[in-house]
This record gives C-alpha cells, structure tokens and sequence, in this order.
C-alpha cells in the first residue's frame, strides 16, 4: 500500500516549503498535478491537497491504490450523515451564544473528514478523540446532547466508551494518542481482529505526547491508525508556527507510512482509512492519515479568527467545501433529487430541535455528586469531606 | 508456611511474582525492566519466566510509558509501571495527572485505572540529581490518585499485592535507601487475611511521652531515634503511616490523645510537605489533647543538594531528636 512510496506518498515535495508561504499553497489551482508528467499523475490529479477521489466540481477519480465503491445508498448516507453534524454543530455554536453552552468547538468545514473516517471503521475499532470529533461521535452512536452535557459543564463527558467503542473527548492537546497506543497494544495481545483509529489536531503534533505514541505505536506494531485532521490553525497558529515538515511525513521518521488525503473529500477519507485499517489489523503497525482540511468557523466560540487570518483565505476554501462536493456527486449521478436535501435540512432541523429542548432541559448535577467516582474503592480523605459537606449544607437546612 | 527473611527488593520481586501468576491480566512495564532486571533489580528474572508479552521493556519515555498504560487499563489489563528513579517522574506527571487520576470521575465510574506506578524515591545512597528526591506530595495533592510508601519488606511485599488489586492507580513510592533492608515477609497468601489493610497506619512502636509520625524511609529513622531517646528514659511511639492518600487520621489521632505530643518526619521538604497537612489536621481536631505545637522534621526548601551535602540536607536520628526535644520541653 502506502508504503511502496511513490504515488501512497505525494505532494510532500521540499518546494512546498520553497514556496512564497502560506497564501500561495492555500490557492494553488484545483486539480493541479505534480507536473512531473507521470501517467498517473495526470490521471490521479493531485495538489497539496492530497489523495484525491472527487473534485470541488462533484466529479470522481478514481485512484489504485484507494478505489471508492461508493453507490448511491453509500452517498446519500454519506451526505446525511454531513449534514446532520452540520447543523448538530451549528446547534452547538447557537446555543453558546444564548448562553445555553459555556463553550462550542466547532467542527465546520471537517465533516468530510470526520464522516469518512468513522465510516471506514468496522464494528468493534476503537476510537479515541480529540474534542472538537461531534461527526464521529455521532457516527459512533453517542447523543448529541451526550456531547453537549460536557460543553454545558453537567459532565465531564460521560458517555459509556464501551458502549460506543468510542472512547471520552480528550482536552488535554494529544495525550489520546498514548491511551490509543496502548489500547492498540492491548488489542494486539488480546488477538483482536480490530484497529484503534486515533483523532488529533495539526497543532498536536507538537506535543510530544504524539512524537512517542509515533513512536511507541511502531517499536510495538501497535495496529492503531493516527488521523490528523489538519486544520490549518492550532487557535491562531498557522502550520507554519507548528511544523517544518508536510505532517504525513512524520511518519517516515519512526518507521512507518503516512499519507496525505484531501480532507474535504469525503470519498477519498473514506477510502484511505479503510486501507489504513486494514493495514493496522493485519498485524503492519500503525498508519498515519493526514487529512488536509480546513477549520471553517473559530477554534471554539471563544475565539475570533478575523484577528489572525485572512477573509481570503477563509473563502478560497469555502470553494473546496465538502457538503456541496458531494451534493454535486449525488446531483451528477442522479444519486438524490432536490426531494432527499429537503429531507435531510427537514431531518436537520428536527434533531436541532431535539438538541435544543434537550439542552434547555438539563438539570445542574446533585452538588453532593462531586465527591462520587473520585475513587473506584472507598478512600476516607473522600469520606471525610463528603460528610463535611453533608454537615454544611445541612446546617442551612435547620435554618430554614 | 514460616515467614522468610529476605530484602525489600527481593520482597517486591516474589511480590510481582506472585501477581503476574495469579492474574493474567497483569504487566510489568518500564525502561530496563526485562533482561536486565530493573536497575535496582526488583524485575530481577520475570521477563525470563513470564515472557517479553508480560514484561515489557519500554521506549526511554516516561509520559509514553504511562500513557500506553492508561491505554492498556482501559483495554483491562493491569500495568504496573516502574519509573526508574523519583527526578524522572515528570515527564510522565501530565499523564499522571491530567488523565489517570481523573478518567475515573469524568467518566461517573464507567472507566477504571487499576495502573499502579512504582517509583524508587528518597535520597542517603549518594546519587547524581534527580535521583534522590521525594515528590510523594504532589501526588497527594492530586484527587483519583493514591499514594503509599511501605517500610518494611514485609509491608512491601503485601502492600504492592494489593495496590495491583486496588481499581484505583496508585503511586507506589519505594523507599530506595531502605531497598536492601531485611525483615521478616509471610508470602503464605492465607497470611493476606491478617495484613492491615494498604490505607490504614501501623503503631510501629508504642510509646506514652511522645508520637513520632513517618512512613517510607523515615520510619526506621524514627525506630532508631526513639530507640536512643528510651535510653534517655523517653517513651517515644513511632507510627507508620504507610499510606498518604488516604492519611489514617483515626490511627493518629488516637495516639496523640494518647502521648499529647506530635513530631512528623518525612525526607521531603518540610514547606507544603506531607507533614503539614498532619500537622493542620492534629491541630483542629486534638487541639485539647496537645501538650506541645506539632513539629515537623523534614528536608530544607531547596533543590536536593549534591550528594557530599545530603547528610546535612536530610533529616536524620539527631534531627529528629532535637524536635522530640523541643516538644518535650513544653
């Protein structure tokens, strides 16, 4: 697969580094090849975007090494499934601003992603995300509003990992990466025919939690698959402040493969995890996935992009926006009609709604709950001051 | 089966023994724990009868170690984690802290830890830095983990049984000064019925004048101190704590309304120490049974000195005694 090197692994050459900056590789031209000549190329359009199975126009292409047999049932979910993250995330951001949410992480602009991804994933792959991964939470089964208690402040987020094989948000920057090795490692032991798939950021790679779950994850063929979703911005800095290298590139260094892969390209998302997992599960070690996307919205609700990055930039990728890629797909293959988008935004707005009420309605925690779960067992320093506690507000009981 | 007479590192190694064959699920991990048996060779042979599978020597990288751990737990296995020296800990302390200690609680009780972390601490055996220090505290501090430090091999041996038991993590403080210390260790499993449990404190030594508070390596400091102070004709009661998250106020506070008098020794700096939280919490709730302020005996606020200057640094039998002094005098 990837690792023959080759076509698994383009459009990482030094002269993107060469290049005059950011601005000029945002806006290189669409579909624009290597220029190198290869047949392959040619065929196989490629920019710096990466892997590439459906243009901004809606028109496939395919690739050898990453075939998509995608129909029309396929697509339609696909579609869905975008959309509903969608407007879960608008939901998400609307309620912040009514001071429903104390904070929003924003997924705009990453569904294709995020919905590629998950749906690469078989039954019983683990998955361990960042915080900003509501399309995969959903593709896993976890209620919106699981995801919504966390950003109200009623949980930490407590959804049941085992139920979802779905693990906690992680908000910590790349400490998941560690927990997805060794779960990976666990897996391997155990003689699961299954894959970890692991969610990080493009910042994250600074970290050096993710440089040793690189590396402990290939010293130990941990079958566990990195996903980067390149966003373009760690908050307000840019790939430039992070990184010296093309991120899929990391990979080469601790042993393994890496690819980039259009991450607006819903198809080729898919496509190129499905191979990464089934490189993870048999028994090659760990796969690196750069999904070069694009964070549309503000880091979270609290933060104001216009500060630190162009209008211009933000529309030039509003042109690779992964909703109507394949809305075009679905319209040029007579795959949907205008009767299934009207569908999906009716869908859409009922389960907004849904979220809606349901967030409205979320009672504060029991304050006396804090003091469960700190330990599995009994541990008395807790004891003590639960019952510190209990006393207190029992006092402001006698009072009346 | 008689108790046998062996040291401390030896008695956490049958320990690890015992518990990597009673339980499939267990793991030993860390840097050099394999062939070559652990630096202070308390792995000494394992790799060699339980496999590579079952202990893994790690990369050279301690939030990676306790991360993968984290990962394995959540699968349902059982690390046990050893960090090579008390100074080397940190790289691995966001780990510890931000995710081990608190995946339990955000996740209402769904996710259990049952990681335990093993760490050689303390200094008196002429280190490098960072290989000589006492962070026991920061731990403490921290809600979702506990910490205890046995002893004696006989504490060693049960009380690490029962921290890979425990679902909780635990942070497995070795008093490395103290590792080729001999003692008695029953490692009959029906001698597990009558262990004190790992969170409760031991009257090491009872006494009337005076309660002297320690645990890990100061406890046998306190033992020959209040030895010395006998032949003054003083009654010194020496506690072991054992355990310091939980602390067993019970078992202290019932010797000090006994004696009247409390001195806590620990080897980590006395500012913010494990001694100021016994301390503050034997003022509040014995204050009519204090004879004496509660003093405390403990290392200077300063960075573990070089080795020529840990005598100094260190608290040791005249230290201790000079504080027993003090509170005596009252």
């Amino acid at each position: 697969m990837a690792a023959r090197g080759g076509r698994g692994q383009l459009h990482h050459e030094p002269a993107d580094r060469a290049r005059p900056r950011r601005q000029a590789r945002l806006l290189a031209g669409e579909g624009r090849g290597r220029g190198d000549g290869r047949a392959e190329h040619r065929r196989h359009p490629v920019s710096g975007d990466g892997i590439r199975l459906l243009t901004p126009d809606g028109e496939r292409v395919p690739h050898p090494d990453y075939p998509s047999d995608a129909g029309p049932e396929e697509l339609r979910a696909l579609y869905r499934d975008m959309a509903l993250a969608r407007r879960v995330d608008a939901e998400g951001v609307t309620l912040q601003r009514q001071g429903e949410l104390g904070l929003w992480p924003s997924l705009l602009g990453q569904e294709a992603a995020q919905v590629g991804s998950v749906r690469a994933l078989r039954e019983g792959d683990r998955v361990f995300p960042s915080y900003r991964e509501h399309a995969v939470a959903l593709g896993r089964g976890v209620d919106p509003l699981a995801l919504m208690r966390l950003f109200r402040g009623v949980d930490h987020g407590a959804w049941d990992p085992e139920a979802h094989d779905f693990h906690l948000y992680t908000l910590v920057i790349g400490s998941q990466t560690l927990h997805a090795t060794g779960y990976a490692c666990g897996m391997a032991k155990d003689g699961a025919d299954a894959a970890v798939i692991v969610y990080f950021g493009d910042g994250a790679t600074s970290q050096g939690d993710v440089s040793e779950a690189f590396n402990f994850a290939a010293v130990w063929d941990a079958p566990v698959v990195f996903f980067c979703q390149n966003n373009q911005w760690a908050i307000s800095e840019p790939n430039e402040r992070q990184t010296r290298v093309p991120l899929h590139q990391r990979a080469q260094g601790f042993g393994f493969p890496g690819v980039r892969v259009d991450g607006n390209d819903v198809l080729a998302v898919q496509a190129v995890t499905r191979a990464a997992l089934d490189h993870a599960r048999s028994g090659r070690g760990p796969f690196l996935i750069e999904a070069f996307t694009y964070r549309m919205g503000a880091h979270t609700t609290s933060d104001d992009p216009s500060r630190y990055r162009d209008a211009a930039e933000v529309e030039s990728w509003r042109a690779k926006d992964p909703l109507l890629r394949l809305e075009r797909l679905l319209r040029r293959e007579g795959a949907a009609d205008d009767a299934f988008f009207a569908e999906v935004a009716v869908a859409g707005e009922a389960l907004a709604a849904r979220v809606r009420e349901g967030v409205r309605a979320m009672a504060s925690p029991a304050p006396e709950e804090m003091f469960d779960h700190v330990y599995a067992e009994a541990h008395t320093g807790v004891d003590r001051e639960r019952a510190a506690f209990a006393a207190y507000q029992a006092a402001f009981a006698e009072e009346g | 089966m008689a108790a046998t007479r062996m040291t401390l590192v030896a008695a956490l190694n049958e320990a690890l023994r015992s518990v990597l064959a009673d339980d499939p699920r267990t793991l030993v991990m860390g840097e050099d724990v394999g062939r070559l048996g652990g630096v202070f060779r308390v792995t000494d042979g394992l790799q060699k009868d339980f496999g590579e599978g079952r202990v893994i020597d790690t990369p050279l990288a301690e939030s990676g170690i306790v991360g993968t751990a984290i990962g394995l737990a959540l699968r349902g296995y059982r690390p046990i984690v050893e960090i090579q020296f008390d100074g080397f800990v940190f790289p691995g302390y966001d780990q510890i802290v931000t995710q081990l200690a608190k995946m339990h609680a955000r996740s209402r009780g769904r996710v259990r830890l049952p990681v335990v972390i093993r760490i050689p601490y303390g200094g008196g055996i002429g280190a490098v830095e960072h290989h000589s220090e006492s962070p026991e505290a920061l731990f403490a501090h921290v809600a979702g983990v506990r910490v205890m430090s046995p002893a004696t091999p006989g504490d060693a041996y049960w009380m690490l049984r029962e921290a890979v038991r425990c679902d909780d993590p635990v942070i497995f403080f070795e008093p490395k000064r103290r590792y080729y210390d001999k003692g008695e260790v029953d490692v009959d499993p029906a001698a597990g019925e009558r262990q004190p449990p790992a969170h409760t404190a031991r009257v090491v030594r009872p006494g009337s004048d005076l309660t002297l508070a320690a645990y890990g390596p100061m406890v046998r400091t306190c033992l020959d101190a209040a030895g010395v102070a006998a032949e003054e004709g003083r009654d010194l009661e020496v506690v072991d704590l054992r355990s310091i998250s939980p602390v067993d106020f019970d078992t202290v506070e019932r010797s000090v309304r006994r004696t009247g008098r409390l001195v806590v020794a620990h080897e980590a700096p006395v500012f913010f120490g494990a001694g100021a939280e016994i301390a503050a919490h034997v003022a509040e709730h014995c204050f009519y049974h204090l004879s004496a302020p509660v003093l405390r005996v403990g290392a200077y606020h300063t960075p573990y000195p070089p080795s020529r200057l840990e005598e100094e640094y260190l608290p040791g039998i005249d230290r201790v005694l000079d504080a027993v002094d003090q509170a005596l005098a009252h």
